[in-house]
């Protein structure tokens, strides 16, 4: 190992930092302000840096990553496009907590300020969309900003870090010491809940007669699932989850209500709006899980556990805050509850609310449709499968319909709803997890967002299993214009413009399906799966103007819930 | 209604920039802003004057100390402290109104600081509602320009209440980093 009082340069300092912080992959693409960086690069052995199609694709494959393992994901670019091209995933991953680090190129420093070639006061454009962001303005910070960063990310509620690297910073030596432990006098993330809180709400929960675990993203993040499914089973609580939720508790189990929110289960909606005690664990009252605000679990004394305080009272405002970090506070509650309530009763309901409005679509008219691939898909995989999926109704059929039976399986763009997310997310993916398939799952235009990413995927070799939902539309926009634009389908129709999408598949050098027939979707699964030295394409094309179903419009309530399209002969 | 919440930040580069962009994210009001030097030289404070409801105000708090950058937030709303601002008052005089503006400043313990054969500067210190008041008065006689600092704000005596992030008071209060 190198000694430290050596003299290094900034690249050399740049990659011992990232050995020291156990990367395993960059994501990124070169340009003229980190060429330095990518010319040490050449020689570096300890970490594989995977060359993109676009600086995009490099933030959400480093999401991908990131949310597949938890551990942190890295991006390097250049300075000026390179770096305005990461603002959309960096965006992303600030609105799901994703933890990223993104190293941006900058110009010299003595040319910052100066409308130079390829400059970006890339700092200023994502101050608003990190967590915290730094420019290196001298050689002697570099290690240390790099440790914050790192520590930053992956540290509290997670979240993205740039740091911008000045030409000249990178350039220049200095001696090289790795800071041993990192103190940042402003930053001190919460990690125990309030014990008298946490007995309080283990009171109050004892005595709920129709309790409800709702449960998100952070659950996972903390790596909170055991404790989850320990205290829910002991104690026979239903589960709901949020989309970021999905696989926190199994879901081909019982006690799992499926999603809450929009586009959400009926019953699920049901129990959080008669429950007696809400427990919401590691999320955020989003508006599209609330609904109507006013009318979200109205009769409900909710408790609040996360580890962000930004978080409580920001939407809904609970009796019970809890700050702390959900897997301790989950494993803290368990132990105080020692009897578990009597909710017979309350199963009875939720168990009538099941039956009264299952989940359903049409099976027996021949025709193909999103949910019975998505349904196989469940059932080949055993809901054991990492699936990622881009923006629209393909995403909430994948929420409704896969069973997901483990945490990181779920992956996608929740907070922004970034479409071009799946394609590169799931490369990200793929890098990291080779025990479970990994299989992205996007519409037709999502699809055309960050395909370019396709030469990625086959390039490395990874097997992934890129499937496109194909209805011809931007379907949760037309779904929208059917529902409450008047029927306008104002540019939403793609079929008229929608490439071959089996000639492109063959074009990246992939094996590519397609199909209209459900009698097919079988073999053609069986087919890919088989398929395990490179990505396979596959296209269902499927009916074209489905619907999502039930459907909360937005900012309503369960009582304006929509189960199915209005018959044209119900609305005369 | 008006809050005053004092914020001791890293003295830094775009640390400031960091705080007005959380504001306008957010859509917070900001009636006003100052921020300047303390007696520790990598500590600066912002004393920052804004308005909403409870609920907003509880965010506003939460989502400062968010900020990495940010050391302790008080609110001291409420609390006993001393509020001053510094305003500079150039008001037109005519033959007879001179005097009369020179006793108002008198009256609120201001200082002529520049005069001419038109207008005269005054210099005003004091509570944000003392200032009001004079500009109020000085209105009449025509006011060519102003420009106030902004209120700043310490706590009267030793006890604050703290809050998450008072590991540092101690920090600052040895003067170390
Ligand atoms: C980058 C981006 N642009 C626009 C939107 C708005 N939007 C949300 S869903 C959607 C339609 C998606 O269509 P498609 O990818 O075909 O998926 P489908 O809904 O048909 O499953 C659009 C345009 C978005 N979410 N992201």
């Amino acid at each position: 190992m190198r000694s430290n009082n050596q003299k290094l340069s900034g690249a050399d300092i740049f990659f011992e930092c990232l050995r020291r912080e156990k990367v395993e992959y960059i994501f990124g693409y070169p340009g003229g302000a980190v060429l330095k960086l990518y010319e040490r690069l050449y020689d570096v052995d300890f970490l594989k840096h995977i060359l993109v199609r676009h600086e995009q694709g490099a933030t959400h494959m480093a999401e991908g990553y990131a949310k597949a393992t938890g551990k942190v994901g890295v991006v390097l670019v250049t300075s000026g496009p390179g770096a305005t091209n990461t603002v959309t995933g960096i965006a992303d991953a600030y609105m799901d907590s994703v933890p990223i680090v993104v190293f941006t190129g900058q110009v010299p420093s003595h040319l910052i300020g100066n409308d130079a070639f390829q400059e970006a006061d890339i700092v200023g454009i994502t101050r608003p969309i990190t967590k915290h962001n730094f420019l290196v303005r001298d050689i002697k910070e570099l290690a240390s900003i790099i440790r914050k960063a790192f520590y930053i990310a992956s540290t509290g509620r997670p979240g993205p870090v740039l740091v911008d690297l000045p030409k000249d910073v990178v350039n220049s030596v200095c001696e090289f010491s790795y800071p041993e432990k990192v103190e940042i006098r402003g930053y001190k993330p919460t990690l125990y809940g309030h014990q008298n809180q946490i007995k309080k709400a283990a009171d109050i929960i004892k005595k709920a007669k129709k309790p409800l675990l709702y449960v998100g993203g952070g659950v996972i993040m903390s790596g909170g699932e055991r404790e989850l499914r320990l205290f829910a089973k002991e104690n026979k609580f239903p589960v709901t989850m949020t989309l970021q939720g999905l696989g926190a508790y199994p879901m081909n189990e019982d006690l799992s209500l499926g999603m809450l929110g929009m586009h959400g289960t009926y019953w699920a909606n049901q129990a959080v709006n008669n429950c007696d005690v809400l427990v919401s664990l590691g999320a955020r009252f989003d508006d599209r899980v609330t609904g109507k605000i006013e009318a979200f679990a109205l009769n409900a004394y909710k408790i609040h556990v996360d580890i962000d305080p930004t978080c409580i009272d920001k939407n809904v405002v609970v009796d019970l805050p809890i700050v702390g970090d959900v897997k301790h506070v989950l494993a803290e509650l368990a132990a105080e509850i020692n009897e578990p309530p009597k909710i017979d009763e309350w199963w009875k309901q939720i168990q009538r609310w099941r039956e009264e409005c299952p989940l359903k679509y049409e099976k027996n008219d021949g025709k193909l449709r999103s949910e019975f691939v998505i349904e196989k898909l469940s059932e080949k995989t055993k809901g054991e499968a990492v699936i990622v999926t881009d923006v629209g109704q393909h995403q909430m059929w994948v929420a409704q319909y896969y069973k997901f039976t483990n945490p990181r399986s779920h992956l996608t763009s929740g907070g922004l709803g970034t479409m071009g997310f799946s394609v590169p997310a799931a490369i990200g993916a793929a890098f990291a997890i080779k025990d479970r398939p990994v299989i992205s799952i996007s519409g037709d235009g999502g699809f055309q967002m960050n395909m370019q990413e396709l030469a990625t995927a086959v390039y490395n070799k990874l097997p992934i299993k890129f499937i496109i939902i194909n209805n011809s539309f931007l379907g949760m926009v037309r779904q929208w214009q059917e529902l409450f634009h008047a029927e306008k389908y104002s540019f939403t129709d793609l079929s008229a413009s929608n490439p071959n999408f089996v000639k492109l598949g063959e074009a990246f050098g992939m094996k590519s399906f397609s199909t209209n027939n459900p009698f097919d979707v079988d073999d053609i699964l069986d087919e890919a799966f088989a398929v395990n030295d490179g990505p396979i394409l596959i296209e269902f094309k499927v009916v074209k103007e489905d619907m999502v179903f039930p459907i909360i419009p937005s900012g309503q309530t369960i009582k304006e819930m929509m189960t199915k399209r209005l018959d044209p002969k119900e609305m005369v | 209604m008006k809050h005053t919440i004092s914020v001791l930040v890293e003295n830094q580069f775009g640390t400031f920039n960091r705080v007005v962009t959380m504001f306008s994210g957010k859509g917070f009001n900001v009636h006003s802003l100052s921020i300047g030097e303390t007696e520790v030289p990598d500590i600066s404070r912002m004393t920052i004057v804004t308005s909403g409801d409870d609920k907003i105000i509880e965010q506003v708090v939460k989502q400062l100390n968010r900020l990495i950058d940010t050391l302790k937030v008080v609110d001291l709303t409420g609390q006993p402290k001393i509020e001053r601002e510094l305003a500079l008052i150039t008001v037109y005089y005519q033959k007879g109104t001179r005097t009369e503006i020179v006793n108002v400043a008198n009256i609120f313990r201001g200082k002529v600081v520049d005069i001419n054969n038109k207008s005269i500067t005054l210099e005003i210190t004091g509570p944000p509602d003392k200032i009001d008041a004079a500009v109020n008065v000085l209105e009449p006689y025509g006011i060519k320009e102003m420009a106030r600092s902004g209120t700043v704000a310490l706590k009267r005596g030793e006890q604050i209440k703290h809050d998450k992030k008072d590991i540092l008071v101690n920090h600052i209060k040895e003067g170390t980093k």
